[in-house]
């Protein structure tokens, strides 16, 4: 018996829907790719009326800042995701065990920050003055490593499997250590896939703790460098404040379409890895209830 | 170790408090001898239970800033105490109002449209099957990984006064072009539907996924009765997916206070005029912090989101337990 149809109403209504989602997508990209001279006279248009790569040859053409960028942004990416889901794991897997004795006290002490926390000003305060993570690799790698999300996500994925295996396992005589890397982890792969990808982004994406900890030029990931572009252009452009001078230096910052461009560059990678972990979704992402 | 019982996965065999066997052995050796008992799976949570110390649970004692004035050069400590004078401002400046108004209203705006889409998406996405429905999973869920920055770059191509998306389409329609980043009003309805456009295809993964976990045998009993697709989803899928609806709802309620800082910061250009309808707790926050340096507004504020979250979720909880004791969080 099929319970599932493919009605042409609904299809039409996904259709539509999809078609709203990409649509601001193809004008950044149409942006980008349009001439210069054609954005002044026609405006931002969904198929570029003069065709031009001439915003990705001047991206390109002193890649130096921008290497850097990715140089920054690509190692958070891998340390951080590495790390966050051996903690998260690691977190998860006690917390998902019903024989576990401290099973509750410690789901409370992982949930309770998700609901209370210290607050921007104690956390700034923590990571500069007794920390000393400012200015570097560390002040955005750390604050993202454990998050109370994705240790729910994966307590909810542990949950399904069954208590059996490790029971078994246990009377094979392997002790915990050996059950969690060997059995546990090789069972989470969809789990960790889809944590790991949600993780690789968020660390792809980061630009908060780059906007709080880092002013020195040697550690400005991608997506801080698309901030300050932005915002420097657009204050620029529109403050009354800026003067003549400022005016005169906003001819030599980066033009509307080479503007897209970077914010292509810096985006695109991890937009193409995506669909390959689509697969693991929906298996993957189980929210479970709190209670242990 | 090796004497106590080798395999015991019920949570039977960890004693009540006030169990008479428990009474019997002496409380501490017992609670040594459990401790004992699972300290391998203790040791596997240890660096998780170590970093939330440093990272979440050290900061909660920075919330005494709220209460102290502070100076770099005294540190948290000796900062001197000033009562509730932080909090003052709250209550004179109109800004106040402003940002808390729209803190709240935002949030319950996008709580309630995104649960709503959601779901609703969610429910049309399970009627399908196949390769279509994959594709619409995978570009209902695109915009979730962008950054706010990049968003922002993509508001920009549709706000922009000059070269705008959006003021071509009204030229073209005849209507009259708008400064959209130095108006007010439309604030009210960009932001959220940028909230949707980006958050949606997340929640409705989580739906899915949570429909895709009911038993196959209640849709074909229900079938056997003759129910149509309509009461299948309204009286089996809807009711089980509740517990997740509840879940989400109180954690979102939790944030109440806590508005997307990305979302009100990068969406809006950070300009003066949209303030009055796009400036939220924590663009406030964050703008007393770095212009104006004023540490201890900025801390009380943070002590009052915190607060205000935990009150929330609690009282939201507590209400959903007196309704329906097995839908509560905790």
């Amino acid at each position: 018996m099929t319970l599932k149809s493919n009605n042409w109403f609904i299809n039409a209504f996904f259709i539509v829907v999809c078609l709203l989602i990409v649509a601001p997508f193809i004008l950044v990209v149409s942006i980008s790719l349009s001439s210069e001279d054609s954005l002044f006279e026609y405006g931002y248009q969904f198929i570029p009326r003069v065709w031009s790569g001439e915003a990705y040859r001047i991206v390109f053409e002193k890649p130096d800042t921008i290497l850097r960028g990715y140089g920054v942004t690509i190692m958070i990416t891998i340390i951080g995701t590495f790390l966050s889901l051996m903690l998260t794991a690691l977190m998860a897997y006690p917390i998902s065990r019903r024989d576990f004795r401290y099973n509750r006290p410690l789901t409370f002490y992982v949930f309770f920050t998700m609901l209370f926390n210290g607050g921007l000003i104690p956390f700034y305060i923590l990571m500069t003055q007794y920390l000393h993570l400012k200015n570097s690799l560390a002040a955005l790698i750390i604050p993202a490593l454990m998050s109370p999300f994705n240790i729910m996500i994966m307590k909810g994925f542990l949950d399904k499997i069954s208590p059996e295996i490790v029971e078994s396992a246990k009377i094979d005589g392997a002790r915990e250590f050996r059950i969690f890397f060997r059995i546990i982890l090789p069972l989470s792969t969809p789990a960790l896939a889809t944590l790991g990808l949600f993780i690789a982004f968020g660390y792809w994406n980061e630009w908060y703790n780059a906007l709080l900890f880092i002013d020195n030029d040697k550690y400005i990931p991608l997506q801080l460098l698309l901030v300050r572009i932005l915002s420097q252009a657009e204050f620029l452009a529109n403050s009354p404040m800026a003067q003549v001078s400022d005016k005169l230096q906003f001819a030599q910052f980066p033009t509307l379409s080479v503007r897209m461009a970077m914010a292509i560059v810096a985006s695109g990678p991890m937009l193409l890895v995506f669909p390959f972990f689509q697969k693991y979704f929906v298996k993957g992402i189980t929210v479970g209830s709190l209670k242990g | 170790m090796a004497k106590t019982q080798p395999v015991k996965l019920s949570a039977a065999d960890s004693p009540v408090p006030g169990d008479p066997k428990a009474r019997q052995t002496g409380w501490i050796r017992n609670e040594i001898r459990l401790l004992r008992k699972n300290r391998e799976l203790l040791i596997l949570a240890l660096p998780g239970i170590l970093f939330k110390l440093v990272i979440a649970y050290l900061p909660m004692i920075g919330l005494i800033l709220a209460f102290k004035n502070f100076r770099y050069d005294r540190g948290i400590f000796g900062s001197e105490w000033v009562g509730f004078r932080n909090f003052e401002f709250l209550f004179k400046a109109e800004d106040a109002y402003r940002i808390i108004r729209n803190t709240l209203l935002y949030n319950f705006a996008y709580i309630i449209t995104g649960t709503i889409a959601a779901l609703l998406l969610a429910l049309l996405l399970n009627e399908l099957s196949g390769r279509l429905m994959k594709i619409y999973q995978t570009v209902l869920f695109l915009p979730f990984f962008l950054s706010m920055v990049l968003v922002g770059y993509i508001g920009n191509a549709f706000l922009d006064f000059e070269n705008g998306f959006a003021n071509k389409v009204l030229a073209f329609l005849g209507f009259p072009e708008h400064n959209w980043y130095l108006e007010t009003t439309p604030w009210m309805y960009i932001l959220p539907l940028i909230a949707l456009w980006k958050g949606v295809g997340f929640s409705t993964l989580v739906y899915y996924a949570g429909m895709t976990g009911i038993s196959t045998e209640y849709y074909e009993a229900a079938k056997l009765d003759g129910a149509t697709r309509i009461q299948m989803m309204a009286r089996i899928t809807l009711p089980l997916l509740k517990p997740l609806v509840i879940i989400l709802f109180i954690l979102g309620l939790g944030n109440i206070f806590r508005g997307d800082f990305g979302l009100h910061y990068f969406i809006p250009n950070n300009v003066g005029p949209n303030f009055p309808t796009t400036d939220i707790i924590d663009t406030y926050v964050y703008r007393a912090l770095t212009k104006l340096g004023d540490i201890n507004s900025a801390a009380a504020v943070g002590f009052l989101q915190s607060f205000v979250g935990l009150v929330t979720v609690v009282s939201a909880n507590y209400i959903v337990r007196r309704i329906d004791r097995d839908n509560a969080l905790f």
